[in-house]
């Protein structure tokens, strides 16, 4: 028995895949007439295969729990996820238009504060500001770029529209197991690339590579670059060693490296000292240097941000970066957008309330069951009220976070995210939510990653896609259908 | 090369060596006790007081018996040099390497971990211990092929080269020990027959006996085995070649001054008393034995200080 896709029902939800029982969309059709051609025992040998390359090429990531880290093999779904070429495009624009506009603004922020001058940004969120460093102050970073590397979240709502859920500006990870994923589709569904025209996803690396070079202090042929890492311990650390490993960049800890009399950084090395030009820093600010920020942090190097206030390297993201990747922040980047560029997002934003203001707070308090709320500062989805979803307990305690502090908490409608086909137990498939993370770059030039990692809730019906908190994976395709 | 992936795959290849030599430690002990005639005590608590261990068994075990010392060796968690702790030693160092050795190196030193977790009785209780000390040997050989064959040869092969040497030198030294204690504890009273069994067993522990008498072509003698175990200049596991491996590593490696000299001072390392065939070995041989260890010591020493920490 193969897949029945009239079986398969979304039911109401916006699915990327069909546009109705039976009727795939436009860019996913032979997609769809391809896993219709397979036996069931043909699919499960594709499933078979993929856990197999994933346990060989040893994708893992780490979760913490009591009885110590373990490292779980990455969850991943054979089916994958097709976006329309013509709809990336567009996509695409508007993300590089957006970090172009928070760029600006993070720079602005360190510098005059012309947008606070001129009333746009209320000057109350930046003194409240959990991620402003007064230490960046009227610091200079190449190009006036502080985030260089930035992961979006992006949402499709039952119109299909993009939507974005917000901006990672700190030390976005991901991009690795976006590259995983393809590399394992291509192992497992070999037959479709020959057909359709997928678009390749593997110039990240060399994207990443090139920027980190163009900012390089000394203007030599081959800078050094490194990977900091915090260490074996963190979540990410496969990821820190891939891209290490693909850029051909040591890949270090906060002790390989030194600060020296004539504050340039150097890593230590069998031969000796060697000069450091640019840290792609995977470890966040508050760790980097102990002189400067958390006094106990052991993961840092002690003077860095002296080398990097004197231009002698260079650090990627900025420290600082961070302060306009917060959730209040995220409310305003419309008005960024249209302050700074004088342009109209491309991508609008979800609609946010921000607690902080009275009646925005009171709608929210009122509506704690249909609203999804989230703290202003906490990454991988912890912390996180998803109104229809919660108990009556969970609301009170809520409600009480949110009258105790009140700028730390926003508000949101709950999306119907859009929804693909998921195999589950068995041959079934079945609608599971889906989110997408592209990756972004900017430096001398500006990138963005064809598609994205896309990041499935793998129970029936649940919104969260965290890969810490039970959500898998699906490799994205951007296809070119020929449509203008 | 970093200093610490450097001192990572020198640690990595100083654990894989200890794990099999201490198996192989444990083997010849094992095989003396089958051989040598009732009555004679051939002192397990000897492997603890060798490998200097007898602060921690001493913390948990009252019983110097051949159970508790093989559970100790094998699998006490709180003794770092057990194989347990060893192995442990091996795979986080080459989980945190993985972009310097082959990548099958990460499936097998799973698979011996786990082989090694799953059948620790079989390596307490005599009955399958000869079959568990094989498979460890088997298991260790196997990723010493691995790494010898497809590695590059460049700075990460040379440390692997150091860590090996300088653990195996380290390990002849107490093996031979070992073998002089079982001596020793007897007060000499062993017969010459015994005493041949003993240092034919020190022999088969380091797979020596076949070089041994197609070189020497002669009887197995105390004084004769030490000399050739840390003189052959042919041997894998004799001091003077680790020595002289040790020493063409380094002279490939930076700031190599200080090092080599002390090397220098390993390889040489004599103990007049072995030119004479007929020599009895007594506690003065042990006490050599215990210098040279510290020598080999303080050249670890010198490596760290050299290549692994710039401060």
């Amino acid at each position: 028995m193969a897949i029945d896709w009239k079986a398969y029902n979304p039911e109401g939800l916006y699915d990327e895949i069909i546009s109705s029982p039976g009727n795939p969309r436009v860019p996913a059709k032979s997609l769809v007439s391809y896993l219709r051609s397979l036996s069931d025992e043909q699919l499960q040998a594709r499933r078979a295969s993929a856990d197999a390359v994933i346990k060989q090429m040893g994708i893992t990531f780490t979760v913490y729990s009591e009885e110590g880290n373990i490292d779980r093999s990455w969850p991943f779904d054979i089916i994958p996820r097709v976006i329309a070429l013509k709809q990336w495009q567009k996509t695409a624009a508007g993300l590089e238009q957006r970090l172009r506009a928070l760029n600006l603004f993070i720079d602005d922020l360190y510098h005059d504060q012309k947008i606070v001058k001129d009333k746009v940004f209320p000057e109350y969120i930046l003194q409240e500001s959990k991620n402003f460093r007064p230490e960046c102050v009227g610091i200079s970073p190449p190009f006036g770029v502080w985030a260089h590397i930035c992961g979006t979240d992006l949402v499709r709502d039952k119109d299909g529209r993009f939507y974005v859920l917000e901006d990672n500006l700190r030390v976005p990870s991901g991009v690795s197991y976006m590259l995983e994923n393809r590399a394992i589709t291509k192992r497992v569904l070999p037959d479709l690339f020959d057909t359709e025209k997928i678009l390749p996803v593997n110039d990240y690396t060399s994207n990443l590579l090139e920027a980190l070079t163009s900012l390089s202090p000394r203007k030599i042929s081959r800078p050094s670059i490194v990977v900091l890492t915090p260490g074996i311990y963190n979540s990410a650390y496969f990821e820190h060693a891939f891209l290490a490993q693909q850029m051909g960049a040591e890949l270090v800890e906060g002790s390989d490296l030194m600060v020296a009399d004539d504050e340039c950084v150097y890593m230590k090395t069998v031969d000796g000292l060697e000069r450091v030009d640019v840290i792609y820093r995977r470890i966040d600010d508050l760790f980097i240097d102990p002189e400067v920020f958390n006094a106990e942090s052991v993961l840092g190097v002690p003077g860095l941000m002296r080398a990097w206030k004197k231009g002698n390297v260079a650090l990627a993201n900025a420290p600082g970066a961070g302060v306009a990747d917060d959730k209040v922040v995220y409310a305003f980047v419309p008005q960024i957008i249209k302050y700074y560029l004088d342009e109209d997002p491309l991508i609008p934003n979800v609609e946010t309330y921000l607690c902080v203001n009275d009646k925005e707070r009171e709608y929210v308090l009122a509506n704690l069951d249909k609203l999804v709320v989230k703290p202003a500062n906490e990454s991988g989805g912890a912390g996180m009220l998803i109104g229809p979803h919660s108990t009556k307990k969970e609301r009170t305690l809520f409600a009480e976070l949110i009258r105790k502090n009140p700028r730390n908490y926003i508000g949101q409608p709950t999306l119907s995210l859009s929804t693909v086909p998921t195999l589950v137990d068995g041959n079934d498939l079945e609608p599971r939510h889906v989110d997408l993370r592209p990756f972004i770059i900017q430096a001398e030039k500006t990138s963005v990653t064809t598609g994205g990692l896309t990041r499935v809730a793998m129970k029936r019906g649940s919104l969260v896609v965290n890969s810490s908190q039970g959500g898998g994976s699906k490799d994205t395709w951007i296809v070119d259908t020929g449509a203008k | 090369m970093l200093s610490r992936v450097a001192e990572r795959i020198y640690w990595m290849s100083r654990y894989l060596e200890r794990v099999e030599n201490t198996a192989r430690l444990m083997g010849v002990y094992t095989n003396l006790l089958m051989d040598m005639p009732a009555g004679v005590n051939i002192g397990w608590y000897n492997l603890v007081s060798l490998n200097d261990a007898e602060e921690w068994f001493d913390a948990h075990y009252r019983v110097r018996d051949e159970r508790n010392v093989m559970k100790f060796l094998l699998a006490d968690r709180d003794y770092p040099g057990s194989i347990v702790n060893s192995l442990q030693g091996v795979r986080e160092n080459i989980r945190t390497s993985r972009d310097v050795v082959p990548a099958e190196s990460w499936e097998y030193i799973n698979e011996l971990a786990l082989y090694v977790q799953d059948n620790q009785s079989a390596g307490i209780n005599r009955g399958q211990r000869h079959e568990f000390i094989a498979q460890v040997i088997k298991s260790c050989q196997q990723l010493q092929g691995l790494f010898v064959s497809s590695m590059i040869d460049g700075q990460a092969k040379n440390f692997l080269r150091l860590g090996r040497n300088i653990e195996r030198a380290d390990m002849t030294t107490r093996i031979l020990d070992a073998g002089i204690g079982v001596v020793l504890e007897n007060n000499g009273n062993v017969l010459p027959t015994t005493e041949s069994i003993i240092w034919a067993n020190v022999l088969y522990s380091l797979s020596a006996y076949l070089p041994y008498t197609k070189r020497q072509r002669k009887s197995v003698k105390g004084a004769r085995v030490a000399r050739y175990l840390l003189e052959d200049a042919t041997l894998p596991r004799t001091i003077r070649f680790c020595g002289e491996s040790m020493a063409t590593v380094c002279k490939t490696l930076p700031r190599n001054k200080k090092v080599l000299k002390k090397i220098d001072q390993i390889r040489k390392s004599h103990y007049p008393p072995l030119d004479d065939d007929n020599a009895v070995l007594d506690v003065g041989f042990s006490d050599y034995l215990n210098e040279l260890q510290l020598l080999i010591g303080s050249a670890h020493e010198l490596f760290a200080e050299t290549w692994f920490t710039l401060d």
